[in-house]
């Protein structure tokens, strides 16, 4: 049942890139049954009544699947829920008279544009360097000629689960983007149809991984952050497949 | 015009431009009369794709590995973020893998009688031809669909189909469907072929001569407006089903592109056809701020009940069996928990507004388990629904295996949208829409799994082809310049229209406009649509859109990222749509699909059609904000489809 509890939020807030950024205090008094979304809806409104902009934040599915949302929650990426965005964050998880530190996703690759919001665009550039099969529209064959084992579809789709989302990185003391990076490059090597560019599209997803993030330390915390629980083992995968592909890519290109 | 009465004067029919033939040859025979555009010429054309969901990042791609030189835009920071990417249950297809006597015939004629009858027959056959091979193309780019044990693809029946043609991928099909043509897309901007924009949304189409020459578009970011031009323009820009304020949809859809279009002279057909889906969580405060949908398969195990009694606030479990009102099952003893969505959605409607309704708002009706879970135990249902079970528990606080879920019907998917021909293309010349954003092949009802199947056709396999028909006789024509006067007149107009916003300083926030239009267009142009309610919303509507010119509070300024500033239009867009649904609705002098007007109904409550004065499209033409729009009509034949009443006692 809803109850209306009273907590102060404390949220980022800069004008953009170069702006230096502060911290806003505001009390709030909100339904346990509002999503945490809701109440920087309700919060915006109030602002907005009273001649201050609004807070900027960025959310579109609010259901968990489209990884636009996500802020920095008392120090956690997408707060204290597990398996949880932003979006489908509830205010039952919070209690009479908590604080609740409201950030933006800090990470040196993705550079803040607006309070809540940042860029993750490096995220797609990772994918634009390889996170794709070459199969142009109407050269695919019959959807059933090549059967693909139960068990490998299955583990593929739990690394296709990835929102995008970018939390990974921002939980990540380095500021890697190793889960994300992994997750699409595992996906893709589970399949037979992501075998013939499995090489070439590891190490280019790896290089241009580098020229944005730090490196993984195998700290862990961007599993923990994940709200799709995305494994590490797909890391390890990763890396394993990183160091064949440097020796099979020199190979194949005859300069072994 | 009074309902019903004939078309006005200037009122023209409309052609479809569907070839002659038989329609199981139409679109093969088509395919080779249409011009062709050589390889090598392609890159002399430019193409703008605006959108990146299914349909546009299909389109987008394609064309860009077609060779055409494409510019995409989405409003999102990424193509991934499109709606597209909530669609939970599945995708249809006439592979006819399990052998269970489908067939493009069999999915053609479905989808004619699950529109009611009201949609292009020839539309629809080619996009059950082309259904096959969208499953082939997204295996192939590795979307990891359900299989079986075999290693092969694995069907469900779906939205109470009689064969198994849905392919899905867990509850996430459209995420995985759209991280694939996103992939596709993002290939072909590594290759050169695609320039993509992201955060920059589209505020006006410009014509030069009568023919789509370009847009403009503001980035989000930098508040800078821009124009761009091409050889033809692409609208892949989703539904309005958001005009309802609540609804399933991501909380960005909206009309806008759309919108801007049709005043530019785009025909808008069928505003009124609405889908509201029945199995929603209900709203549970003000605040709410959207909708989320429970998948249709619930209805496979729940059933559905209210307390008979009006105004009984006991909790479920202390409501004896005998006080219990099974509606459904007891009004379609056939179909049950399983009657189709529009069934579902009124039935709801009626039992709720009568003073049945649960819930601390009085606005749902019981989903429950209790007789599944005994009869097949936890397990197995959590093993069907586990997922949805936790999400509900997520969102409401209760937990469904103990006591019965609360659902209520709510916004989802829109079968209107800007009128095209057979080609895709607009009344106007060089300007196409795809995917929701236009009217074309679901009718007045859109069947489940069906509109992901819609989109990736559109994208991949409908207008790559036919847009090389026009452009072919466009080779060596430069496009527009955009310092031409077409374009820097329009690029003034996005300029005056965010300062004005800027500079209305009432009192009143964006949301709060959007929510109150949302209430008029839900109470009266929702499930349940009549003469009086339409008529209204038609005063309402009017006077409060004066009252949001004249009293919304945009903060902030026009050079940085400002979230209210871009709502602010499009609201206004959602006004002028929703007076346009009211009218449709009024017009449309029957009941068909999702659009239920009660003074149409047979004895039995259900919908009447009226094919004699009926069957067609109604288009509608901009004609200035201060004069009504020109209902123009599309007559609609079934020559391959017999007519018949839907019945699911
Ligand atoms: C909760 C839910 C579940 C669903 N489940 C299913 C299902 O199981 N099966 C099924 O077949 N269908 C389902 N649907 C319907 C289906 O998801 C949509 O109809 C379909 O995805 C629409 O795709 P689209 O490409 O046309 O538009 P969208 O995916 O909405 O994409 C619109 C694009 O246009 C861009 N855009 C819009 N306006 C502008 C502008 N002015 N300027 C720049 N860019 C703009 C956006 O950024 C976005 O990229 C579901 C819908 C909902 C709400
Ligand atoms: S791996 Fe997880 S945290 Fe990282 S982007 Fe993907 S979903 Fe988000
Ligand atoms: S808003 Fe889509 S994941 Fe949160």
């Amino acid at each position: 049942m809803s109850d209306i509890i009273s907590v102060t939020v404390k949220v980022w807030r800069q004008d953009g890139p170069d702006s230096s950024g502060g911290f806003e205090t505001h009390p709030q008094q909100i339904s346990t049954d509002a999503s945490f979304l809701e109440m920087l809806d309700l919060l915006n409104e109030q602002l907005n009544d009273r001649g201050e902009e609004p807070i900027v934040f960025e959310s579109d599915c609010r259901e968990g699947i489209c990884g636009t949302c996500g802020v920095m929650i008392n120090g956690r990426a997408h707060g204290p829920q597990k398996a949880t965005a932003t979006c489908q964050l509830h205010m039952r998880e919070f209690a009479d008279g908590d604080e609740i530190v409201i950030e933006p996703f800090r990470a040196a690759g993705f550079p803040v544009i607006r309070d809540l919001a940042v860029d993750r665009s490096p995220l797609d550039h990772i994918i634009e360097s390889g996170g794709y099969i070459s199969v142009g529209s109407g050269a695919a064959p019959d959807a059933n000629l090549t059967p693909v084992p139960r068990d490998a579809a299955e583990q593929a789709f739990d690394a296709a689960a990835c929102i995008g989302c970018g939390a990974c990185v921002a939980a990540c003391p380095n500021s890697a983007a190793q889960l994300f990076t992994s997750a699409k490059v595992g996906h893709m090597a589970l399949l037979p149809q992501g075998q013939p560019e499995r090489w070439s599209r590891t190490e280019s997803m790896v290089e241009v991984m580098e020229s944005y993030f730090g490196s993984c330390t195998n700290h862990g915390e961007c599993h923990e952050a994940c709200p799709k629980e995305i494994s590490l083992d797909f890391i390890a995968y990763l890396n394993r497949d990183y160091v064949k592909a440097k020796v099979k890519n020199r190979a194949l290109s005859g300069q072994r | 015009m009074e309902p019903g009465a004939a078309p006005q004067p200037n009122s023209t029919v409309l052609d479809s431009k569907v070839p002659d033939g038989p329609i199981a040859d139409l679109w093969e025979n088509h395919k080779f009369s249409m011009n062709l555009v050589n390889p090598s010429n392609k890159r002399k054309f430019e193409v703008i794709v605006v959108g990146t969901g299914l349909a546009g990042a299909s389109a987008a791609a394609t064309l860009g590995e077609l060779g055409y030189r494409v510019k995409a835009f989405t409003f999102h920071d990424s193509p991934r973020r499109a709606h597209s990417i909530a669609a939970q249950g599945g995708i249809n297809a006439a592979k006819n893998y399990p052998n269970d006597g489908d067939s493009v015939h069999r999915l053609f004629y479905d989808t004619v009688k699950g529109g009611d009858y009201r949609s292009r027959e020839a539309n629809v056959h080619r996009l059950a031809e082309v259904s096959v091979n969208i499953i082939d193309q997204a295996t192939a780019q590795g979307v990891p669909f359900a299989r079986d044990y075999g290693g092969l693809l694995d069907n469900r029946s779906f939205g109470g189909a009689q064969v198994s043609r849905t392919f899905y991928a867990r509850g996430q099909t459209g995420q995985q469907l759209l991280l694939g043509a996103y992939s596709a897309l993002m290939r072909q901007v590594a290759a050169g072929t695609v320039e993509l924009h992201n955060r920059s949304e589209l505020l006006d189409v410009v014509l030069k001569d009568g023919r789509a020459c370009g847009i403009v578009t503001r980035d989000l970011v930098s508040g800078e407006v821009t124009p761009h031009s091409a050889h033809a323009v692409v609208l892949a820009t989703g539904g309005y089903g958001n005009v309802y304020f609540l609804s399933t949809n991501a909380m960005m859809c909206n009309v806008t592109a759309a919108w801007r279009a049709h005043r530019r002279g785009a025909l808008f057909a069928n505003p009124c056809y609405t889908q509201i889906h029945p199995t929603c969580i209900p709203a549970s405060d003000d605040f709410q701020s959207k909708l989320t949908l429970m998948s249709e398969s619930l209805r496979n195990d729940g059933r559905i009940w209210v307390p008979s009694g009006a105004g009984d606030a006991r909790s479920a479990a202390d409501i004896p069996e005998a006080e219990r009102d099974y509606y459904l099952e007891r009004k379609y003893p056939a179909f049950g928990n399983l009657v189709p969505r529009d069934v579902a959605s009124r039935n709801a409607k009626t039992v709720v507004d009568a003073g049945h309704g649960v819930g601390p708002l009085n606005n749902g009706v019981f989903l429950d388990f209790a007789v599944a879970i005994e009869r097949d135990g936890h397990d197995a249902i959590a093993a069907r629904y586990g997922n949805l079970f936790d999400m509900y528990q997520r969102i409401t606080g209760e937990n469904p295996y103990t006591s019965p879920m609360r659902i209520y019907p709510a916004s989802h998917y829109t079968m209107g949208g800007l009128w095209v021909d057979y080609h895709l293309m607009t009344n106007v010349p060089g300007l196409y829409a795809v995917g929701e954003a236009n009217f074309s092949d679901h009718g007045a009802n859109r069947l489940g799994a069906s509109a992901l199947m819609q989109g990736l056709a559109d994208g991949y396999f409908v207008l790559p082809y036919t847009i090389g028909d026009d452009l072919a006789g466009l080779l060596g024509d430069p496009v527009v310049p955009t310092n031409d006067p077409v374009f820097t007149a329009a690029v003034a107009g996005v300029e005056d229209e965010t300062s004005r916003w800027l500079s209305t300083n009432g009192s009143r926030s964006v949301d709060h406009f959007h929510r109150e239009l949302g209430r008029i267009v839900w109470d009266n142009i929702g499930m349940a649509r009549t003469e009086t309610g339409l008529r209204s919303a038609l005063s309402d509507i009017p006077a409060l859109r004066d009252e949001f010119h004249n009293d919304v509070r945009v903060l902030g300024s026009a050079d940085t990222l400002n979230q209210s500033l871009e709502k602010a239009g499009r609201v206004a867009d959602f006004f002028d749509l929703a007076e346009l649904m009211a009218r449709d609705a009024l017009e449309r002098e029957e009941s068909c699909g999702g659009h239920f007007r009660e003074e149409h109904q047979t004895a039995e409550g259900e919908a009447q059609r009226d094919d004699d004065n009926f069957s067609h499209v109604a288009a509608w033409e901009w004609n200035g904000s201060d004069t009504p729009q020109t209902r123009h009509i599309e007559e609609l034949t079934f020559d391959n489809v017999a007519l018949s009443q839907r019945s699911y006692k």
